[in-house]
């Protein structure tokens, strides 16, 4: 491989992968996709190594359009776990479901590789195209079931409402190249910096922000996250819970602290006011949940205000902060969608709250599982959950931000309502009607062994991955 | 000669009929144009600053915007299929099973 292809390695894999499972696709066998999960799992998994041995190297290439920094790396690390994790999880769902396809696999690749675009992007145009890449592929994964109509639908809001927010996003761009003449990152940086005032710029910043919230999936811009993530196919809701939020924060966060590094008193503020109604909108409707996957909607519309506080506190630690939060929150929800992902009723998926009634007693083993995903996300220490809010909240206070971090812990106390309720259904009710249980499945078991793995890893021993996390943002505010 | 601050003033109210228009129609075709006149405002906004700037990065965006529109159109107009199929009927207001 050339010297300038080095900083693409690991999109490169992807990328391939990609390609050659199209030309698998294509062969025999013709019943039976299995084998294609493998090969994109070994892709993945391929690319995530190639990610952690390219740490500490920094490189551009296509003309500085695209480049490659610590930070690059970590979020690229981040995303293929999402990924990885996902495809250990639909292996198995999608047979049972009766929905094995080649196209699932490529188009979970080309999502994949769309993400990774997104946190290697120099230029405007480049995220634009990255995150276009990502969301065409989300949209038909959403809508795989096509026989359902809740599948059909969340694919159908899913797309007009990101479609519109890409309306929003491309007049950014072209309001801001109207300001600075250039969509290079670096450049516009240079530029705006004797421009502050410019209204021109001030709003394509805006409207930038506006598309990044979509993405995000920040209040006022969530409305499409409770259906997309109910009517997705459970694996599908796990990868855009996670891998689409980490590209948007990887996109969001190198725009706000390297390009627009002199507005920040300004977009600290605004993002103040929409971490505070992000978690708290988040956190109160999701106590009104009946539905498994719809409260863990809301309740990663409450994670993406926890988020946004480091985002506000800024400097090393609460960037840094957001970085560890993202690693923790993709083990935490991947694991707690795969539980769900595992469990079934009859021939339903179990997402019902009375589903899990009494599941304890007949399968400890899950239920503890689950039961662990949820005090992660409650924050319970030794657990990464607790890590991360530690951290984030702890930049807040130094930051000044006190207020903001009694919101957000004041907001985590609310929310361990609503998870410790399905922990006691699970524990302390007795099961109706037919019984839940788990779907026999030797990949999905190690999806969540892994999962699990990372929740503890980084609950018991946080200090080295925030090291990371923190040497990751280093290239940002420099 | 057209003065550049016209065409930035068409666009911008292109754009503003564009997102009106989402958020008042019913028919998610209807809709799915209008985000098309936004994705076309911001090309005729970046064909004038590109103009005026003498280069040719934005022109080359515009191509890109209108490869990316193409693609939106084929995902969308599959998935608007897929819904009239099992609904028969063509409005976003029909689309509610999910509801909080």
């Amino acid at each position: 491989m050339s010297a300038a292809l080095v900083p693409l390695a690991p999109l490169l894999l992807v990328a391939a992968t990609a390609g050659l499972l199209i030309v698998l696709d294509l062969l025999p066998p013709r019943e039976g996709k299995g084998h294609l999960g493998v090969v994109a799992l070994a892709g993945v998994v391929a690319a995530l190594a190639g990610a952690l041995t390219l740490w500490g190297r920094e490189g551009r290439a296509f003309g500085g359009m695209l480049l490659l920094d610590n930070f690059a790396v970590f979020l690229d690390v981040v995303i293929c776990y999402a990924a990885a994790l996902v495809l250990l999880l639909s292996m198995d769902y999608l047979r049972r479901n009766g929905m094995e396809s080649g196209e699932y696999y490529i188009l979970v690749l080309l999502a994949t590789l769309g993400m990774m675009l997104m946190a290697q992007a120099a230029d405007l145009i480049v995220i634009f195209l990255a995150l276009e890449l990502m969301s065409l592929s989300l949209y038909v994964l959403a809508g795989l079931f096509r026989g359902r109509l809740t599948s059909a639908e969340s694919s159908m809001k899913y797309f007009l409402l990101g479609a519109f927010a890409t309306g929003f996003f491309v007049y950014g761009i072209a309001l801001i190249y109207g300001a600075t003449g250039t969509t290079a990152l670096d450049r516009i940086a240079a530029a705006s910096g004797g421009l502050q005032r410019d209204p021109l710029l001030l709003i394509g910043f805006g409207l930038l922000l506006v598309g990044f919230g979509f993405k995000i999936s920040s209040v006022p811009f969530h409305m499409w996250v409770p259906d997309v993530y109910e009517g997705a196919p459970t694996s599908v809701t796990a990868l855009i819970a996670t891998g689409s939020k980490a590209a948007g924060f990887a996109a969001l966060l190198r725009v706000l602290f390297s390009t627009f590094k002199v507005a920040q008193p300004d977009w600290a503020l605004l993002l103040w006011v929409v971490a505070v109604l992000t978690m708290t909108l988040g956190n109160v409707i999701a106590i009104a949940q009946s539905n498994l996957k719809r409260m863990l909607a809301y309740s990663s519309i409450a994670h993406v205000g926890y988020m946004l506080v480091g985002v506000v506190a800024g400097g090393a630690l609460g960037a840094g902060g957001v970085l560890f939060y993202l690693l923790m929150y993709t083990f935490t929800t991947v694991g707690a969608f795969g539980a769900i992902l595992l469990l079934e009723r009859g021939r339903q998926e179990a997402v019902e709250l009375d589903d899990y009634a009494g599941l304890a007693a007949r399968h400890p083993l899950l239920a503890l599982t689950l039961a662990l995903f949820l005090l992660s996300l409650v924050g319970m220490p030794p657990t990464a959950g607790f890590a991360g809010k530690f951290y984030v909240f702890g930049a807040a206070i130094r930051s000044g931000y006190i207020w903001l971090a009694v919101i957000a812990v004041l907001n985590s106390a609310v929310a361990a309502y609503y998870y410790l309720r399905v922990v006691v259904y699970m524990y302390m009710r007795e099961a109706e009607g037919v019984p839940t249980r788990p779907a026999p499945s030797f990949a999905g078991r190690l999806a969540l062994g892994v999962a699990l793995w990372g929740v503890f890893q980084l609950g018991l021993m946080p200090a080295p991955v925030l090291d990371l996390a923190q040497a990751a943002v280093a290239p940002l505010l420099r | 000669m057209v003065p550049e601050s016209y065409y930035t003033a068409l666009s911008a109210i292109l754009f503003t009929i564009g997102v009106v228009g989402v958020l008042v129609r019913r028919n998610p075709l209807v809709i799915f144009m209008s985000i098309e006149l936004m994705l076309n405002a911001a090309n005729l906004a970046l064909v004038a600053f590109g103009h005026r700037a003498g280069a040719a990065d934005a022109q080359v965006l515009v191509f890109f915007i209108m490869t990316v529109a193409a693609a939106e159109v084929a995902v969308g107009l599959a998935i608007i299929v897929t819904i009239f199929r099992l609904q028969r009927r063509l409005s976003v207001d029909e689309l509610s099973i999910m509801r909080w």
